[in-house]
């Protein structure tokens, strides 16, 4: 019989369909694993609700629980429990090193214009703090643009929500 | 709880959220410019998004599916109010209606978060959480155009619209966060549609209606 840490390592290798150097573990999407006996039950929280690749996520999941040669159960959770706080620090690295700006902390509040307006978040090409917003919105739901003056770099930052 | 309490609380919202959602994505291609283009194409997506979780909770209320909800309802059926439906082909009513939606909406997610039905409010903080990034969207632009004619009218023309978003308890808050007078005679109660809702849903469900029950 499978184990949920042997579910586990395969979802590990379900990449995220629109940044796929990260999988759905580091992401921070799967939230609980559960074998009950031949059933592997997932609860999934998804990032944003607009996001296209939700489909694909659960169906990727589901498929990797059917190889290992169980029954897949995906629960699809939709409340706040996720945020970008829940990406792993290996996640995280792993987004910085694809070019993309791995999201600030949450704070008590929720961020301000001004706030993403200044410089202060790092590129993630030449790690300079001299970088500006372009565009509060990316190419995904969950993605913005900014420039980097120090190395004239435009790159996405994955939005702290 | 009334018998089918989800369905009255939600479907109101779920159907702005879907119209207005396909409305926005009408600029796709065509707004101001490219990074617009794309901030309000992925707004737009996200509604729908929201729209398609919020009919997701209802059917399960309903024994159906959120795409029963969304697109097979004649249109008389839909809960929408008449702003979200309105087709604005200039920027600068586009942007006075997502200002004037966004406000509403987010008084109306306030409440919503307060529901007793645990999925409910758990949807609703969820939801709330990403329309941050709308509303920061919203107030960008507002800056940037608060003081232009064209502005300032479309506002003055689309606020006894908006008005119909909220229920009549949360008004006075909607005047006060639009800064705009709450006892404006309403034009457009929710229940009631404009004739731009047909060409609209004949459009958003042409695909779905063209081979009824395939599976897409």
């Amino acid at each position: 019989m499978v184990t949920a840490s042997e579910v586990w390592a395969a979802l590990a290798d379900v990449p995220d369909p629109e940044i796929p150097v990260i999988s759905v573990v580091d992401l921070g999407v799967v939230r609980d694993v559960r074998v009950e006996g031949g059933r592997v039950r997932v609860e999934f929280t998804p990032t944003f609700l607009g996001c296209p690749a939700l489909e694909r996520m659960r169906d990727e999941m589901a498929a990797r629980i059917e190889e290992l040669g169980a029954k897949p159960e995906i629960d699809v959770v939709l409340d706040d429990s996720w945020s970008t706080d829940r990406i792993t620090p290996l996640g995280r690295e792993k987004l910085r090193e694809a070019g993309f700006a791995p999201p600030s902390p949450r704070g008590a509040a929720p961020p301000t214009l001004l706030q993403l307006q200044r410089a202060g978040l790092r590129c993630p090409y030449c790690g300079s703090a001299d970088t500006r917003l372009e565009n509060l919105f990316g190419p995904t739901p969950c993605r913005s643009l900014r420039y980097c003056a120090g190395c004239r770099q435009p790159f996405e930052q994955f939005k702290t929500i | 709880m009334p018998e089918h309490s989800r369905a009255e609380l939600l479907l109101p919202i779920a159907d702005d959220e879907l119209v207005l959602g396909w409305r926005n994505s009408e600029w796709t291609g065509i707004a101001p410019f490219l990074e617009e283009d794309v901030a309000f194409s992925s707004i737009a997506q996200n509604e729908i998004g929201h729209a398609r979780a919020l009919y997701g909770l209802v059917a399960e209320e309903l024994g159906t599916t959120a795409d029963e909800l969304a697109f097979d309802r004649p249109p008389c059926e839909y809960r929408c109010a008449p702003l979200a439906e309105l087709r604005r082909l200039d920027w600068a009513g586009t942007i006075a209606r997502h200002f004037l939606y966004e406000t509403a909406d987010e008084l109306r997610l306030d409440a919503l978060k307060e529901s007793c039905d645990a999925a409910v409010a758990g949807l609703a903080r969820k939801i709330d959480r990403e329309e941050i990034y709308h509303r920061l969207h919203a107030k960008m632009w507002f800056d940037r155009l608060r003081d232009e004619p064209r502005f300032r009218t479309a506002l003055l023309e689309l606020w006894p619209y908006a008005l119909g978003v909220v229920p009549e308890h949360l008004r006075d808050r909607f005047g006060e966060r639009a800064e705009l007078p709450s006892n404006t005679v309403l034009q457009g109660a929710r229940g009631t549609h404009t004739a731009e809702l047909e060409p609209l849903w004949e459009e958003m469900t042409m695909v779905r209606r063209s081979i009824p029950g395939a599976a897409w």
